[in-house]
């Protein structure tokens, strides 16, 4: 056919190939100007469709960040809020427990200052003052002797009497300074009392001090998540994005013990289920273990729920106290029942493991071997059966940030992929217009010969016009309409 | 409307689960007790042993022994089905050893024909008796049939979705003359077997078991 179509004007191929190449050309040129247009108006018709494109795409992607804004500074502002009222409860227990007891402090503390006091006033008393004996005695003693035995035995008599007075006023003397500093020593604890008691104080005053300034750090933080700035926003998401990771890795770790706990369980179960029987491509017995693993961690949840720790069932958090601790017995019990099942399990696939390896033995010929201490890997599985299903309960944690967190890092993600989207919206519509210039450069690359020679003949026209118009004075033959195109 | 959504679960519930798997697997085992051969068969306790210890719940084990006309469920000495709970199984392979052991015990004296087609057909039924997903039969004979007179043997066999393994083919005296025969015996087992839609394979290393079944 196509050779045919070759040879249709000549034997010649070539001879032929010119003739159908010039009758391209031909064709080409008289239809150039619905090319142009065809290219032109598909090429603008794709910009413009993916102009709007990128228009709805922009539009979505503002309606989207302003809802992750939204849910950023809302979540922001709940968490703010929950740890400034935790502080504020903070501040109250010490104040509860620490300053409510303070008028009482301050009698102690009053009554340890009056009796210092007083006992400073005790010990301020002056004792009686020894009076100037030895003066006396010394101006007695220094007398001048007499002959006279009577005077000289008065004399004596006298100083004897001045002697004994002195020594009796000096141990008065020595009493009181005693008795002094007796009150003073029996001060001593009262300082003592007096500086615990004001140093409890001041540690209270210290730690509501710092309470007040982290309420004052945190309410500045609150106040700048009212306020929408973009520096606690950028703040708030990142810290979304390091939790979803945090809580992710936490939900890895328990992806691996909820693993461990299935193989712990999944072999035995077969004892109970059967071995054989099937649901769809998974074992009964293997669907079984997953069940009852799947089974505690719903537990877990609804414990952690009830205990008001995690927040992901608001129907839960709403029941009054009664039923909560209702629901709360009932989860504990269950979670426990489940974990006195797993043990049981555990257990049974020691003795399971015990009983194959004894018909290897068997089947080898071999005498049977009771291996000693076996029965620390026994308790140790038992023990493993039981601790798993708590230590998965406590998975509703960071299910709870993950989900939250999640919220945060899907809106970014969309966001970004929108972004991504919009570019790429935006390149196919400038690549659309530039090949449909394109195309037009082509097609005149095409018809370059029929092309030049219309350039020549529209120079060499305007040239002769103006001869004739200056010899004839004729109309051109040019219409003004054809002239416009050829321009253009 | 309710109730026909519970139907419905219940039903897709019912309808995936399945009690007999196409993973399950069937065992048959061929014991040939003729003439010189009743010499090998302390090598098959081995085989028993291993075989016991790779079968599970579920999967199927026969054993059959070769003599002047196998084809009779009589020449199944011991078979069984593995129960569900892998605790019951592990008693049936103790009861099945020691019934094997007696058997095996017993024999004291070689057949004097060698009906090794009229076993493998017998093998072939019981095996697809089983439904098993997965069938072997193992051979544990020289491959050389000695047919009474007037036996029919000489027929296709059907041998399709069974995996035949010939254990143990020891090498005669005339295989010492020209080895020629031996690879003839082979290799017109493997006809028979290939062109009944079975697959054949052949393992003289009874120290090289591992791979001899399908692990679950």
């Amino acid at each position: 056919m196509f050779n045919q179509l070759l040879l249709l004007w000549s034997d010649s191929p070539a001879l032929s190939l010119a003739i159908w190449l010039v009758l391209a050309v031909v064709v080409l040129y008289l239809g150039r100007s619905h090319a142009h247009q065809l290219f032109r108006t598909s090429g603008r018709a794709v910009h413009g469709a993916m102009r709007l494109w990128g228009r709805a795409i922009r539009q979505l992607e503002d309606r989207l960040v302003a809802r992750n804004r939204d849910v950023l500074l809302a979540m922001g502002r709940r968490s703010a809020e929950a740890a400034i009222e935790r502080d504020f409860k903070r501040v109250h227990t010490i104040m509860e427990r620490d300053l409510s007891r303070y008028p009482n402090l301050h009698r102690k503390i009053a009554d340890a200052i009056e009796k210092i006091e007083a006992d400073y006033q005790e010990a301020s008393d002056a004792p009686p003052l020894p009076p100037a004996w030895s003066e006396v005695v010394e101006t007695v003693s220094a007398l001048p002797g007499s002959s006279d035995p009577a005077v000289h035995k008065v004399l004596d008599n006298i100083r004897e009497v001045i002697e004994d007075a002195h020594k009796e006023t000096l141990k008065l003397y020595q009493k009181s300074s005693r008795e002094r500093h007796r009150i003073l020593a029996t001060m001593q604890p009262q300082w003592r009392s007096l500086d615990q008691n004001l140093g409890k104080v001041k540690h209270t005053i210290d730690g509501l001090e710092e309470r007040s300034q982290t309420i004052d750090e945190q309410m500045q933080e609150y106040a700048a998540i009212r306020a929408g700035e973009d520096k606690a926003l950028n703040a708030l998401t990142a810290s979304s994005l390091t939790q979803f990771l945090i809580a992710g890795l936490v939900l890895f770790v328990a992806l691996l013990g909820g693993l461990i706990n299935f193989h712990l369980i999944a072999m035995p179960m077969s004892e109970m289920v059967g071995g054989t029987s099937y649901i769809g491509s998974m074992r009964t017995s293997d669907i079984a273990a997953l069940v009852i693993i799947l089974i505690e961690v719903a537990m877990g949840v609804f414990l952690l729920e009830s205990l008001r720790v995690t927040h992901l069932f608001p129907i839960i958090g709403s029941m009054d106290d009664r039923m909560r601790r209702r629901m709360m017995v009932a989860s504990l019990t269950i979670l426990t029942l489940l974990a006195g099942i797993e043990a049981s399990l555990a257990y049974m696939r020691d003795l399971l493991a015990l009983d194959r390896e004894a018909l290897n033995q068997t089947l080898a010929g071999a005498a049977v071997v009771e291996a000693q201490f076996r029965w620390i890997p026994s308790i140790g599985q038992m023990l493993l059966g039981f601790i798993l299903p708590f230590a998965l309960a406590f998975v509703a944690i960071p299910l709870e940030s993950f989900i939250h967190s999640l919220r945060t890092v899907l809106g970014v993600v969309v966001v970004g992929l929108l972004r991504v989207l919009r570019l790429v919206v935006r390149l196919i519509g400038g690549l659309a217009n530039h090949v449909s210039k394109m195309l037009v450069h082509l097609y005149d690359m095409m018809i370059v010969v029929p092309l030049a020679v219309e350039h020549w003949v529209s120079q060499r026209r305007p040239r002769q016009d103006k001869h004739e118009e200056s010899d004839w004075a004729q109309e051109p033959l040019v219409e003004p309409d054809q002239t416009m195109e050829v321009k253009s | 409307m309710k109730r026909l959504l519970i139907l419905g679960v219940l039903l897709v519930v019912v309808g995936c689960s399945d009690a007999g798997r196409p993973d399950q697997r069937a065992v048959y085992l061929l014991l040939d007790t003729s003439g010189t051969y009743t010499e090998e068969l302390d090598k098959a306790r081995g085989l028993m042993a291993y075989l016991l210890g790779a079968l599970d719940s579920g999967d199927s084990m026969a054993v059959a022994l070769i003599d002047g006309g196998s084809f009779t469920e009589k020449n199944i000495v011991a078979k069984v089905t593995f129960d569900d709970r892998p605790s019951v199984a592990n008693g049936q392979k103790r009861a099945f050893k020691e019934t094997m052991d007696q058997v095996l015990g017993n024999i004291d004296r070689g057949a004097a024909h060698t009906d090794i087609t009229g076993g493998v057909i017998q093998g072939h039924d019981y095996l697809t008796e089983t439904g098993a997903g997965q069938r072997y039969l193992f051979v544990f004979s020289d491959l050389e049939e000695d047919l009474k007179k007037g036996q029919i043997r000489d027929f296709p066999l059907d041998m399709s979705g069974v995996e035949v393994v010939a254990l143990n083919v020891t090498k005669l005296r005339q295989d010492n003359i020209d080895p020629r025969d031996y690879a003839k015996r082979l290799s017109h087992w493997q006809s028979r077997v290939e062109s009944g839609g079975g697959q054949w394979r052949v393992v003289n290393d009874m120290e090289r078991l591992g791979d001899l079944i399908q692990w679950r």
